[in-house]
């Protein structure tokens, strides 16, 4: 018997942290123009000194000021996907849930095109536009999901299977209409088209965005982390979670809102990137074992190496051309939804 | 843990005017799926009370209403009328916390999504005593592994919940439900999917729990001669109605027996001194 102390998680955390900085100084060396890792160390020493203006060459302006914000955007977007699908793994008692397969992020981002269409209608106020396109991605994010969940029940019980058809019916219905809409409100723009639909690191973020991305990750994630040990006893069932004390419809309500949340923000910075959320909680649930103490927190690294990765090789493996992030997790997702479908109703 | 005590020692000082612990007071419920219509099931006026140590059985055929009268005891159903009581507080009124630190329900099955290992499984019922995102004390891992060593299951520690047998998994369910250190024990057919020799194991186990750690031991079951051999109290539903209640020889008559449960039986007291039901006929 050997519960999960403070001292172990913060110790895989830690191992986990120093995985994700190695990722990510080789990302910064990687790319169409090369660099050396030493002068990659002193322009990153300059930079965290708040020396910018003496960066060594037009090379590290490019690392500096292109690669370094792009593979922070995809950190933050990485973790946000993966803590996303781990709580709606454990909310809807489905392995397979993933904000992507289930339409979730199909819905935010349709209701971050709504958002956009409508700005210039409404008389909003400057400090509140960088609100304006996350906040409509999170109403759409947390539409789909309580449309899909009610969708997904038969008889009164959420169906596994029925709930899953319900997502991949939803993010196809979802796509359909974002792509009308970009053709006839915002004009055929397919670099817009594929940013949506299979999501993208290459568009910089707005500097307002990033409080918002920053601050609204925190308290999310910190949201869902409160209920991390709730979590562990839903995936035995809700009965079984309300005679061990827990709050159920509480549990629910914090971890609907703080998942559509993560979504929203996710795919209103950076499209539908799909399979993260399914990819990575299996994975570090392979690791780490299903408790949410130690999976949510493990899940966020993960999620942020993975994507990291995934944008470095979706700009590298083509390069000079780019391919959207989309297509490398897809990759490597896809197979794997496959094998776990196989798994569950063999 | 000793305010909890303290807690508990006042309000056992609270009722003292009784020694019953578990008390059902006209409890009665109905359930529609509209209210405007008539309701599709009804759980009449039901009222029995039972005492520290003391196991009572909830008998009757299917769709009798015994899962809801254990669901209006467990306060997971809120009662029409009347009200149940644990140590003089309403149980439907307690928050889902308190409630799971006095009340332990073992349900039929335990399915999991992702398998753990029993000792995590068992770690599970001191939630309850818990903050949000505490980590578990050397207390709680002592109360686990004796709640494991209490049903016989202490070599079942390091396995996998989805790798070992149906008995040995509903003996970890049980040990769950002691490491809540409840005061009422609620069994939902615990001895369904289980053999002759598991079931017996199983009943035997809670008889010297009931005795040892003075719970109330309130169980639904099917098996009209394990229940007659274990319990002290027997309450005899059919289609929402408590027909009998009291001791088995009480209960046991062979007309109402024959009477609620369709079919000819015949009831002879066994070697226990207790009742014997036999089936006469299929018909």
């Amino acid at each position: 018997m050997r519960p999960l102390t403070l001292q172990r998680l913060l110790l895989r955390c830690a191992a986990l942290a120093a995985v994700l900085f190695v990722v990510v100084v080789i990302a910064l060396k990687l790319g169409a123009v090369p660099v050396s890792l030493y002068g990659l160390g002193r322009d990153l020493i300059r930079v965290m000194l708040g020396q910018s203006s003496g960066l060594s060459t037009d090379y590290g302006m490019i690392v500096i000021d292109i690669r370094l914000p792009r593979i922070l955007l995809g950190i933050v977007v990485g973790a946000s996907l993966s803590v996303a699908g781990t709580s709606f793994q454990a909310l809807l008692r489905n392995p397979l849930a993933d904000p992507y397969v289930l339409g979730v992020s199909s819905g935010a981002a349709l209701g971050a095109i709504l958002a956009i269409i409508a700005e210039p209608h409404l008389a909003i106020s400057p400090e509140f536009a960088a609100l304006f396109t996350p906040l409509g991605a999170f109403l759409g994010a947390a539409a789909t999901i309580a449309a899909v969940y009610f969708l997904g029940r038969r008889e009164g019980q959420i169906d596994s299977s029925t709930l899953l058809l319900a997502g991949i019916i939803s993010a196809s219905f979802l796509s359909a209409i974002i792509l009308f809409l970009m053709t006839t409100q915002i004009g055929r723009d397919m670099h817009g088209i594929a940013f949506w639909i299979m999501g993208d690191l290459s568009t910089p973020l707005q500097q307002k965005l990033r409080w918002v991305l920053g601050v609204g990750f925190v308290a999310a994630a910190g949201a869902i982390y409160t209920t991390a040990s709730d979590l562990n006893l839903l995936l035995a069932g809700e009965k079984e979670a309300m005679h061990l004390g827990v709050d159920v419809p509480r549990v629910h309500l914090v971890v609907y809102i703080a998942a559509s949340v993560l979504t929203g923000l996710a795919v209103s910075v950076s499209g539908a990137i799909g399979y993260v959320g399914l990819l990575v909680p299996h994975v570090m649930r392979f690791i780490f074992g299903s408790d949410h103490r130690m999976l949510l927190p493990a899940a966020a690294f993960g999620g942020a190496i993975a994507v990291v990765i995934a944008d470095t090789l979706a700009r590298t493996v083509v390069a000079p051309a780019e391919l959207p992030v989309g297509v490398m997790t897809a990759m490597a997702g896809a197979p794997l939804f496959i094998y776990l479908l196989r798994r569950r109703f063999a | 843990m000793s305010v909890q005590a303290a807690a508990r020692t006042s309000s056992d000082a609270a009722r003292a005017s009784s020694d019953a612990r578990l008390s059902v007071e006209q409890v009665s419920y109905a359930y529609s799926a509209n209210p405007a219509q008539a309701p599709l099931f009804t759980l009449e006026a039901t009222s029995f009370q039972a005492r520290p140590g003391e196991i009572l059985a909830i008998l009757g055929p299917n769709a009798s209403g015994k899962s809801t009268l254990l669901k209006l005891i467990a306060g997971a159903l809120q009662p029409l009328s009347g009200r149940v009581l644990l140590n003089g507080f309403v149980t439907h009124s307690l928050s889902p916390k308190t409630r799971a630190q006095r009340i332990a329900m073992v349900q039929q099955e335990s399915r999991m999504l992702f398998p753990s290992r029993a000792w995590e499984f068992v770690l599970q019922g001191r939630h309850p005593y818990g903050r949000p995102m505490r980590f578990e004390t050397e207390e709680d891992v002592i109360i686990a592994r004796n709640a494991l060593a209490q049903v016989g299951a202490e070599h079942l520690s390091d396995r996998w919940m989805d790798q070992i047998s149906g008995g040995e998994k509903q003996r970890v369910i049980l040990a769950r439900a002691l490491a809540q250190q409840p005061l009422l024990l609620l069994l939902d057919e615990p001895t369904l999917h289980l053999d002759i020799g598991a079931q017996v194991d199983l009943l035997d186990a809670l008889r010297r729990l009931a005795a040892e750690n003075r719970y109330t031991v309130v169980v639904v079951t099917h098996e009209l001669n394990l229940a007659a051999e274990y319990a002290d109290q027997v309450v005899l539903l059919q289609r929402g109605k408590s027909l009998r209640i009291g001791p088995p020889a009480s209960v046991y008559q062979r007309e109402l027996l024959e009477q609620v449960f369709q079919t000819q039986l015949s009831v002879e007291p066994g070697s226990s001194g207790r009742p014997r039901v036999n089936v006469l006929s299929g018909k």
